[in-house]
């Protein structure tokens, strides 16, 4: 520990700390633009120079190290006038026309220059203009007013992983630029919005439509991925106008995820419904609540007393809050029927029943930083949990080795010590491969039913990778939750766990991931699971806030089983194809028009508030759920709040830890030879992973917004006669798609990726798939 | 008897900086005498620092001590670069070392790595002397085959890579920092220190920096003695120093002297000044260091501690002359316009108080001053001077604080009167004594 003076404050701080941790330690501020907690020291902007006892010349806080016995004055002339004559030169070519800034009223230069700035400037010359530039959809230049503190340029180069930005040019010319005419639009180029102390980057979904301070901020929960963000929403006249990090070291940080930034687009959709819909005769007509409910309960009764309770389904987007997925589930129940489920993308259910507790991350959030290695099984890391894979990403560039199993080489931009790019089908071996080798080498036996196999070299590098650290974990993604062998990944990285001294996580898909096991909205006795449901047609579905068509495995068998169903009663805030098959729709909040709870992949409760008025007449979900609760006669259903069920659910202290584990009791591991056939990689695409998102508009304008097409590496294109850019007709199951075929390297031979939730794929079923020239 | 030459010392113009030739005169001896006697590292360093040898690309520090900064038993790459990247105004001593005498720079860093257990060297070129990267490249070569460079240099055991690496002509290049941020293929822009080279340096191992002429002083230190090199200067300013001299002097070029040489003595070896006209002020120490007028540099020697008691910087050694035909505004005008060009751009002071600056002379030299303007001028110096990354920032100010300090009166005359106190027929008659061949 070194001792300094600040301010004739003594303070403690470690060693290698700098002069302005040490000032932050103690709540001193001291002016700065270019220095941020979470990026490297730039020392450039000038702004924090102190003074410092026996130092010639004033030093930057932000660089210069603590030395025993330093004594630092942050107010003293000396350091006052050098922060003064800083700021003026910042504000000589700074075009003061703060009115028309969007960034006016939050702005760092601003709100500093009130204190440091002068009252006139003596800079009589003509100023700089810098000409703007195209940064994509998500962010708006205004170059003319950067400050060069480089702040975006390393929060893409250290942060996002890819230094997207860079400074051009030198002297006052110095101009900051994405590269060679390409966009910024990453997962998480949008937080350069926030670290831009002035005007030059902006968004540009919201820009100019209001003054920072005409809006309430009001805290919320990402209802996206399994981080669940948290989140400041700002709204202005009951209208959501944008959304900000609300720090919070455990789970975001300071950063979001595009997703969760600008989804909010998402709210004022077209096909946005805020009033009840029946379908009576064939016609569509509003209607208003009691008319609604009755009808839908009608419906379900109908249907339940005609055909039995079991002809019932119900599906929930795992988006949804826990309080409407414990309320949907309880409904069902209350009918005498076990057909629910929230796991809509899932296709195999082989572990159910067979599981421990609910499956989760396996650790806090905040402990990824400190995990030595790191096996990553079946994910597209950075489009499925960018802030995930943010923490993974500072990690392995501290020294973390992180390997990877995947059938696409996506780029992560982090250091990766092994990886195995292998069709879906060759997974389960490689896994096995891996638990064998590390078995081997810690001289620990793996259980019977993990067949024997060929050691590769890649797997080999990964078991000794494993074997080699003192704090490692094995995650399974999306894509291996997803997987037709799901179980069978499930079971081999446990063993691997197990044999490795690992800890085994899931990374959660959705907000809910963990919430909807909690809340039961799934098979318990002897239901039907999301697949079985569609495969099994049901008379009747109630369907919470998904569009089965794009949200199930299945598209094409889901959209066939909502048509051929009798009754389907839809509670979405978005009309979507509903009124192709629905009897009745009932608009019900998304997430800034509700209360609700998010149980993050981490069990983290969080519970949250509605930020705006329902639009028109729609109603949170919970209070839907109950009002037909009590129409269909069901006891139990006389909740006053979300919060009272959140308690009927958790009990009142929300402790859930004790539900979590990803335990998995023995399953018989078969070992398939390669499949002859081509094989489908189907990413949901960061952008269509629900139905908020997808109506987003700015991020529909993204890259990662790019229609699907059908790639393949060169290999298997030439292998089916096909170059890029042919029209391909794709079939899978009952379906079919007409898609581009693309060349791509990144993909395991004998695949193709064709990305599913999307409106021109998702009429492709399940299974095998041939592409052929149109 | 006075030393004078030792870097410089009985070359043949072009045709002597092939290696038989440096043989010859005696090259490559220290580097043999070094591995023969088995010379510590230590013993090297002691010998620098005896010699008071102070590094020559400018900002005079001691030598040995910098070497003797590298960590000793660190374990992994440590480098030894050089810089030639000379892009100061008025400097061009390093050229001509890489032209006429390129292998003592090449002994005197195989000396360095040997000194400091550097295994590789990296000599950075200024791009626009693109003939002497080349013809660094194949004395390079010639070292190699001679056994001087590469793996077990001489049957020692001790091994030592070099290789040449060519700019693209920016001043800030030569920059220490900026320098190792430009060969590992970034833009050049300086770092902030700490972390000093000897700690985080190329690649962010252990590196030191060093001019050209440093390095070339390296082998006579060796061969002769840290005393000898001492004694041939004057205390605290070992040895002898090149002195680019340009401007209005009958004979410009390069010079080596002694440490300690009356200023006057150098301007009688430039054959005076031209057309027989009076000294009116010199920059000593390349375009950096402050102006001075002319009595008080008439009563200077030329080495750092006399220069810097008269109020300005030794430098580089670029000795500018300037006589009574010059404008001392239009002389500053274009001083300022090189460093508000040549600024990185990375922090506040200097990227926006070099343009600041150089808009105001602009101004006043094309009549449109202001009373005010001076006191301006002098007070967005002294606000870059000390607050930024790299020493560039002092430089753009030490000509503008300097020059208005010294000449106020020529600036108050242009600002009244909207025209030069120098007559532009005049100011023309000192141009013209420029082109060649007139005199
Ligand atoms: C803007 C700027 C330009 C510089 N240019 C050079 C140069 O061209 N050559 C040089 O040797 N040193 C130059 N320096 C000084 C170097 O940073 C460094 O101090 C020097 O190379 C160290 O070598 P020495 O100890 O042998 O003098 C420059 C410094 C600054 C701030
Ligand atoms: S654009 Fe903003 S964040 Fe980037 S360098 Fe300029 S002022 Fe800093
Ligand atoms: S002082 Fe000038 S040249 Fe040096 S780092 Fe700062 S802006 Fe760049
Ligand atoms: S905050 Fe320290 S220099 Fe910018």
């Amino acid at each position: 520990m070194l001792q300094l003076e600040i301010d004739g404050k003594q303070i403690e701080v470690p060693e290698g700390s700098t002069v302005m941790d040490a000032a932050r330690q103690i709540g001193t501020f001291i002016p700065h633009f270019c220095y941020h907690k979470k990026l490297s020291i730039a020392a450039s902007c000038r702004m924090c120079l102190v003074q410092v006892e026996k130092a010639p010349k004033p030093m930057p806080a932000c660089a210069t190290p603590v030395t025993n016995g330093m004594k630092v004055m942050t107010r003293s002339e000396v350091a006052v006038k050098a922060q003064k004559d800083v700021m003026e030169f910042l504000l000589i070519n700074h075009p003061l026309d703060c009115p028309i800034c969007d960034q006016g009223g939050e702005c760092q230069l601003q709100d500093l220059s009130v204190g440091y700035g002068g009252m006139a400037s003596r800079y009589q010359e003509e100023k700089r203009v810098v000409v703007n530039k195209n940064l994509g959809p998500l962010v708006s230049t205004d170059m003319t007013r950067c400050i060069h503190c480089t702040r975006c340029v390393r929060f893409t180069a250290e942060i996002g992983g890819f230094q997207e930005m860079g400074q051009a040019f030198r002297n006052e010319h110095a101009e900051i630029m994405p590269f060679i005419e390409s966009t910024v639009d990453t997962e998480l180029s949008g937080n350069i919005i926030d670290l831009c102390p002035v005007g030059a980057l902006t968004s540009k979904p919201f820009r100019f439509s209001a003054r920072a301070w005409e809006m309430s901020r009001r805290k919320s929960v990402s209802p996206h991925d399994g981080l669940g963000s948290n989140l400041v929403v700002q709204t202005k006249l009951d209208r959501v106008k944008r959304v900000l990090p609300l720090e919070n070291e455990d789970v975001n940080e300071c950063w979001l995820s595009d997703k969760d930034r600008f989804s909010y687009e998402g709210l004022t959709a077209e096909d946005r419904i805020t009033r009840p819909m029946i379908k009576e005769g064939g016609q569509w007509r509003e209607v208003d609540w009691h008319t609604a409910l009755e009808f839908a309960a009608k419906a379900v009764k109908g249907a339940a007393a005609e055909h039995g309770a079991a002809s019932l389904g119900a599906l929930a987007s795992p988006h949804s809050t826990l309080e409407e997925l414990y309320l949907l589930q309880k409904l069902v129940r209350g009918l005498g029927c076990d057909n629910v489920d929230f796991r809509l993308r899932q296709s195999d259910f082989s572990a159910d029943g067979k599981r421990m507790g609910v499956p989760w991350l396996g650790m806090k959030i905040a402990q990824i930083p400190k995990l030595d290695r790191v096996l990553v099984v079946g994910s597209f890391l950075r489009k499925d949990h960018p802030l995930l894979a943010l923490r993974l990403r500072q990690a392995a560039r501290k020294g973390t080795q992180v390997s990877v199993i995947h059938p696409t080489r996506d780029a992560l931009f982090m250091p990766l010590a092994a990886r195995a790019v292998v069709a879906p089908d060759q997974m389960v071996g490689t896994l096995a491969q891996v638990a064998q080798a590390l078995a081997g080498i810690k001289g620990v036996a793996l259980d019977a039913s993990v067949p024997a196999v060929t050691v590769g070299d890649e797997a080999k590098k990964m078991a000794e990778s494993l074997a080699s650290g003192a704090n490692g974990a094995v995650f399974l993604g999306n894509l291996a939750q997803q997987h037709a062998c799901a179980s069978t990944l499930h079971f081999l990285a446990e063993e691997i766990s197990r044999v490795g001294g690992l800890t085994l996580g899931f990374l959660g898909e959705a907000a809910n991931s963990v919430g909807g096991y909690l809340a039961g909205a799934l098979p318990a006795v002897d239901g039907l699971n999301a697949a079985r449901m569609l495969a099994e047609p049901r008379k009747a579905y109630v369907v919470l806030g998904a569009e089965p068509e794009l949200d199930c495995a299945d598209g094409a068998q889901a959209l066939a089983a909502m048509e051929a169903a009798q009754a389907v009663i839809v509670l979405s805030p978005f009309k979507g194809r509903a009124t192709e098959y629905a009897s009745v729709i009932l608009p019900v909040a998304p997430f800034t028009e509700t209360s609700g709870t998010f149980v993050n992949t981490e069990g983290r409760v969080q519970s949250f508030n509605a930020v705006v008025r329902p639009l028109d007449e729609t109603r949170p979900g919970w209070k839907v759920l109950r009002v037909l609760g009590n129409l269909l006669g069901h006891s139990g259903f006389d909740y006053d709040s979300s919060e009272a069920v959140r308690h009927d659910l958790l009990g009142e202290s929300a402790e859930v830890s004790s539900k979590l584990s990803n335990g998995l009791s023995r399953i018989a591991v078969t070992l398939k030879p390669a499949a002859a056939g081509l094989q489908r990689v189907a990413d949901v695409p960061i952008h269509f992973a629900d139905s908020l998102v997808r109506r987003a508009e700015s991020l529909q304008k993204t890259k990662d917004a790019r229609p699907p097409m059908a790639a393949m590496n060169a290999a298997t294109l030439a292998g089916l006669g096909l170059s890029a850019g042919d029209k391909v007709k794709v079939k899978q199951g009952a379906g079919v798609a007409v898609l581009s075929a693309a060349l791509d390297d990144t993909i395991a031979a004998g695949c193709v990726r064709v990305s599913a939730a999307h409106p021109t794929t998702c009429g492709l079923g399940a299974g095998e798939i041939t592409v052929e020239r149109v | 008897m006075t030393i004078q030459s030792i870097i410089l010392a009985g070359l043949d113009g072009d045709r002597s900086w092939r290696l038989a030739d440096y043989v010859q005169r005696g090259g490559y001896e220290a580097l043999k005498k070094i591995l023969a006697q088995k010379m510590t590292p230590d013993e090297v360093i002691a010998e620098l620092k005896k010699s008071s040898l102070r590094g020559r690309g400018g900002a005079g520090f001691p030598t040995g001590l910098k070497w003797s900064f590298m960590p000793k038993n660190y374990v992994g790459d440590k480098y030894v670069v050089c810089n030639t990247d000379e892009g100061e105004p008025g400097t061009f001593k390093d050229r001509d070392i890489m032209r006429y005498n390129p292998h003592m720079v090449i002994e005197g860093m195989i000396i360095a790595g040997y000194a400091m257990g550097a295994g590789t060297g990296y000599n950075y070129i200024h791009g626009e002397i693109f003939d002497l990267y080349l013809r660094f490249e194949e004395a390079l070569e010639e070292a190699r085959a001679a056994g001087f460079l590469g793996s077990d240099i001489l049957g020692s055991g001790f091994s030592f890579n070099l290789h040449a690496h060519h700019g693209y002509g920016a001043y800030i290049c030569g920059e220490e920092t900026a320098l190792l941020e430009s060969i590992e293929g970034k833009k050049g822009q300086p770092r902030y220190k700490p972390p000093f080279p000897a700690s985080f340096g190329l690649y962010g191992k252990p590196t030191t920096i060093n001019n050209t002429e440093t390095f070339a002083a390296v082998p006579w230190i060796i061969n002769n003695g840290g005393e000898k090199y001492l004694e041939a200067g004057k205390p605290n300013n070992g040895g002898t120093k090149i002195f680019s001299v340009s401007g209005h002097v009958n004979r410009p070029g390069v010079y080596e002297v002694a440490m300690g040489t009356p200023f006057a003595t150098l301007l009688e070896m430039c054959g005076g000044m031209r057309g027989g006209r009076k000294l009116k002020a010199c920059i000593p120490g390349g375009s950096s260091a402050p102006v001075l007028p002319a009595d008080i540099m008439m009563d200077c020697t030329l080495d750092y501690d006399s220069i810097s008691k008269a109020g300005s910087m030794l430098g580089s050694g670029a000795v500018i002359i300037m006589d009574e035909t010059v404008c001392m505004v239009k002389a500053l005008e274009r001083l300022s316009y090189f460093y508000h060009e040549e600024s990185c751009g990375q922090c506040t002071p200097c990227r926006e108080g070099t343009g600041w600056m150089y808009r105001v002379v602009h101004r006043i030299e094309h009549g449109l001053g202001r009373p005010e303007d001076l006191d301006l001028l002098t007070s967005v110096a002294d606000n870059i001077c000390g607050r930024t990354i790299c020493a560039l920032g002092d430089a753009a100010a030490f000509p503008v604080k300097s020059f208005v300090k010294h000449f106020r009166s020529e600036f108050e005359y242009h600002i009244e009167n909207k025209k030069c106190l120098v007559p532009p027929d005049v100011q023309r008659s000192g141009s013209d004594f420029f082109v060649a061949g007139k005199n």
